[in-house]
């Protein structure tokens, strides 16, 4: 850590205050849901990734939209960790929490390392705000806050004061403290205001008192932090050294939008999406709505089972046809997938996975659909299951997913994560030339001379895509078992068998043509550590930071959950030990003891929240540990 | 390739080589035969034509239609369907479902599909029972119904399809019978050639499970009494000898005689064409055996597409915005550009 002292880039103050230079720094913004913590937290993602920070961020919100003000059930947050080196997961412990309530507090406190600066706002811990809260004593004022740096700022009197004469009505003033502590935290971690003082004047161009004032409590925050006696110093962290290129920030909702739009375009396709609002995916739909001039064809159905149907009724007639939802939403498309699975059909079913059973707990992250996906429909229906990664990695995933629909005329389940969905990082724009393209053949002449033959297989069993309107091909296909290559219905016995094991063999031979698994790390050794969708930033850093220290560990991530890597097998068969962290009890961990026979161990955390770094670098070394040690 | 359009289609065109395995005397047989004969008449390429079907006697239909067909999962037809005019606006897009598949399983289907106002054609095949699943009650049995599910007597209160179709504002509402032939074609064509949902409930007998269900409403002796045709601009006269008609008494109908000094200038006169769907669902309301029951269009309405303004939000968007590259996608919000 260097020391110096700085002129901050903004204002003409002559106060100096000394500047630390860290690497990585970890904010958290929390207050009421009302408080409009999300949209600060964006503010400072936004203003990070231009200053040239990597970034990682988690934004963690209650289900109610609106619980009862001050109180811990209404407390959202968004937490950002940003870097000068290249990070995957938001950080563990928190640098830095802005809190505008004693809930906020009470919630995030915990999660504050040592040490860690606490931004409080002062005037919200009044008698009744501490009772709502649970706190019988004012933390500002016993031994709670002891271990931190506390910094206790009367928001909302600077936030008033410095809008007097604004034109703004009293309950328009308050909304806009969010602005006047993240001015704080600008100042506090040397973050250019620019890119908000711009957003806000795109977004409140039209009305300039509410333009004008959340630009002036931004910026008298931001004064605020550099002439206020008792913050003592500020914080800079160096840019990164990312990859040259162009990058913009992306969460994975966002990602899995792009990617779905640009597969569409890649197979020369229109886009049709079959939906129904369902946290956490819906802002896929939101994000997909907004471009029908990609010719994207969004349709929020009137509940789950019609958005897959009308998803597959798209599929027939010739689309690239997707759907979205999350747990309870892939329970009841079980059955139609299952009709998808029977007529053949390429469909891409999304589900950003939340914590279950039942409605669970909606907008918390979780890993538990894994065996839903794979397992999840009556009868032997086989189908493709893929997990993106990062929220970056969505895109990539989306695309893949596609190309393996179409191609493989099958459907494809997704998986994603609330952590993953709503998070954001840098995304290096990729070149649109170089993405291959998805070829797709809808076959016009009669593969059978005096007819068509709607089951008549290629290399890779796969059936034809003929398109209604196609002359003289016309055909019926649907759920009835189908006669092999003539698709008549059929219930001889010989041919369900048939029928069944062909099915089975199309998903499996998809292997055949996927890329091998790779690993990060010796080849061989104690101990992989595998991983499979959004628990690899988390995984893939507590490797890397053991590997630093010598010990014998690998790291894979697994993208191809059904069929599994062709190589896989081999792989894990080259380490004395495997550990599987996921976030459910052990989910991945029963699929590859079943596939390989191998008794994985698993660290499973089920509480609705990401891994930690730390959690799972403990687990590494008690396993390297008591396999004798690092190497 | 030669295009169909080129060619005198006929019924027999519309015929596939599956043996049809509906039951001998199932009223199946005659809206399928009056379906290829419309067809035929309309000249319908068949490449254009999807059948779209849930689960049910009903929803075999596809199978024995030489057109594109998918046979989907129970109530669940009209959500295909939708995918699939929604993706294609060219293609013609029928849906044959029945009591059981249409307003029970699929009821929420039904309603939603009707008030987006697709440009798809909804056959709903009404025996009020189960066939397929021999013989339980269905949402359009009686009230007292004995069925296998109900030994003691139906205690549900039945579903009036047109009533609901009426409900969700469908653009084109109409009844027909099976036994008659003649007028089941020409609402068939009427569905065919209305532009919007098209929603026709067909009294269709099942000989097994419920045979005679109908019979009041198309025996030879008694539909001249149970049954009113509906015609556009004509006043409701019915009976053998065409001397009773409905009369309004405010909004209440009511069977009169006519002669003396009822004329038939003082009856209710039929408007499909009436912008409220009030008149359309007082006539639904006319229930045996207190009243004739209607038979023919009830409403026929003109009012924009779902499908149809899909495009043109597509259309306006890219007007507007120019055509979507993907390079333009990518590279949309925050940019900032790292050097090496």
């Amino acid at each position: 850590m260097t020391t110096e002292t700085a002129e901050m880039t903004t204002g003409s103050h002559p106060a100096r205050k000394p500047v630390q230079e860290l690497e990585e720094v970890t904010v958290r913004f929390a207050g009421d849901s009302g408080d409009g913590m999300q949209l600060v937290g964006t503010q400072f993602t936004r203003s990070s990734v231009i200053f040239g920070n990597d970034v990682c961020t988690f934004p963690d919100y209650p289900a109610e939209i609106r619980a009862p003000a001050g109180t811990l059930a209404g407390v959202s947050g968004f937490q950002i960790t940003f870097s000068s080196h290249d990070i995957l997961t938001p950080g563990d412990k928190v640098d830095a929490l802005v809190a505008l309530n004693p809930a906020a507090l009470k919630a995030s406190l915990g999660d504050v390392r040592p040490g860690g600066v606490v931004i409080v706002n002062e005037d919200a811990f009044g008698k009744t705000d501490l009772k709502k809260a649970g706190y019988e004593t004012n933390p500002l004022e016993d031994d709670t806050l002891k271990k931190y740096q506390l910094y206790k700022v009367p928001i909302s009197t600077l936030n008033r004061k410095a809008l007097e004469g604004s034109g703004l009505g009293p309950k328009e003033v308050d909304r806009c403290k969010n602005f006047f502590s993240l001015g704080v935290v600008y100042w506090l971690y040397g973050r250019p205001m620019e890119p908000t003082i711009d957003w806000l004047d795109a977004k409140f161009g039209k009305n300039p008192v509410v333009c004008e004032a959340n630009k002036k409590v931004l910026k008298a925050g931001y004064f605020f932090g550099e002439t206020c006696e008792y913050i003592t110093s500020a914080f800079k962290v160096a840019k990164a050294t990312l990859p040259p290129g162009k990058y913009r920030r992306i969460s994975g909702n966002e990602a899995i939008s792009l990617g779905l739009i640009t597969a569409a375009h890649l197979a020369g396709k229109d886009l049709f999406y079959g939906t129904y609002p369902i946290t956490p995916a819906s802002d896929i739909l939101h994000t997909l709505a907004m471009y029908k001039n990609y010719r994207v064809k969004t349709f929020q159905a009137e509940d789950e089972i019609a958005a897959v149907c009308a998803a597959i009724g798209a599929s027939f007639a010739g689309a690239l046809a997707a759907t979205g939802t999350s747990g309870p939403g892939l329970d009841l498309k079980g059955e139609a997938i299952g009709l998808a699975v029977m007529t053949e059909l390429p469909l891409v079913i999304i589900d950003v996975q939340r914590g279950g059973p039942s409605t669970g707990l909606p907008t918390k992250p979780e890993q538990s659909d894994l065996l839903h996906a794979v397992f999840g429909r009556h009868g032997e229906c086989p189908l493709c299951v893929i997990a993106a990664s990062s929220p970056s990695d969505c895109f990539d995933a989306a695309i893949e997913a596609s190309r393996i629909a179409m191609q493989h005329m099958t459907p494809v389940i997704l998986l994603s994560d609330g952590f993953i969905a709503n998070g954001e990082e840098p995304w290096r724009i990729p070149d649109y030339a170089s993405l291959p393209k998805i070829t797709v053949t809808h076959p016009t002449e009669s593969n059978d001379g005096n007819g068509f033959l709607p089951y008549q297989r290629d290399e890779d069993s796969v059936r034809p895509w003929v398109l209604p309107g196609t002359p003289n091909l016309m055909h019926r296909i649907g759920g009835l078992e189908k006669k092999d290559v003539s698709g008549g219905v059929c219930y001889e016995p010989e041919n369900h068998q048939r029928m069944t094991e062909l099915r089975a063999t199309k998903i499996a031979n998809i292997a055949e043509k996927l890329p091998l698994q790779t690993v990060q790390g010796p080849a061989e050794g104690d101990l992989l550590v595998l991983t499979w969708g959004g628990t690899a930033g988390a995984a893939g850093t507590a490797v890397s930071r053991v590997q630093k220290r010598g010990c014998s560990v690998a790291f894979a991530n697994v993208r191809h959950l059904h069929p599994l890597p062709r190589n896989l097998g081999p792989i894990l068969a080259n380490y004395r030990q495997v550990l599987i962290p996921e976030l459910n009890t052990g989910q991945f961990r029963f699929l590859i003891r079943g596939h390989y026979g191998i008794d994985a161990v698993g660290l499973n955390k089920i509480q609705g929240k990401p891994f930690l770094v730390s959690e799972i670098e403990s687990k590494i070394m008690n396993l390297v540990a008591t396999n004798g040690g690092n190497r | 390739m030669t295009t169909e359009s080129l060619h005198v289609l006929t019924p027999k065109d519309y015929a596939t080589d599956q043996d049809v395995r509906w039951c001998p005397g199932c009223g199946d047989y005659a809206i399928l035969a009056q379906i290829k004969k419309v067809f035929a008449d309309l000249g319908l390429p068949r490449e254009k034509v999807v059948f779209v079907s849930g689960i049910g006697c009903s929803s075999r239909f596809p199978y024995y239609m030489e057109t594109y067909g998918f046979h989907g999962i129970h109530g669940r037809a009209l959500a295909v369907a939708t995918g699939v005019k929604a993706a294609n606006p060219d293609l013609s897009v029928w849906v044959a479902t029945g009591d059981g598949d249409g307003l029970s399983i699929g009821g929420n289907h039904l309603i939603h599909t009707i008030r987006r106002n697709l440009d798809i054609n909804i056959l709903l095949f009404n025996n009020r029972i189960y066939g397929l699943t021999k013989g339980q009650t269905s949402p359009t049995s009686e009230l007292g119904k004995r069925t296998k599910s109900t030994p003691w007597g139906s205690i549900d209160n039945p579903i009036h399809p047109i009533s609901l179709a009426i409900g969700a504002e469908a653009t084109f509402v109409a009844r027909t019978v099976d036994v008659n032939v003649k007028h089941l074609a020409e609402t068939i064509k009427r569905a065919a050639q209305h532009v919007g949902t098209s929603f026709v409930e067909v009294y269709q007998n099942c000989v097994v499970f419920n045979d005679g269900a109908f019979e009041y409403a198309s025996g030879k002796e008694t539909k001249a009494e149970t049954t009113v045709y509906l015609e556009h601009g004509k006043p409701l006269i019915f009976g053998a000898n065409r001397d009773k008609g409905i009369r309004l008494n405010g909004l209440t109908p009511e069977v009169v005689k006519l002669g003396g000094d009822i004329k038939e200038d003082d009856l209710l006169f039929h408007d499909e064409k009436a912008k409220e769907p009030t008149l359309a669902y007082l006539l639904a309301r006319m229930q045996s055996p207190e009243f004739p029951e209607p038979i023919g269009v009830f409403r026929d309405v003109e009012a924009p597409c779902y499908e149809a303004e899909m495009e043109r939000q597509l259309q306006a968007a890219t007007a507007k915005l120019g055509p979507g590259t993907i390079e333009k996608l990518l590279n949309s919000g925050d940019t900032w550009t790292v050097s090496a």
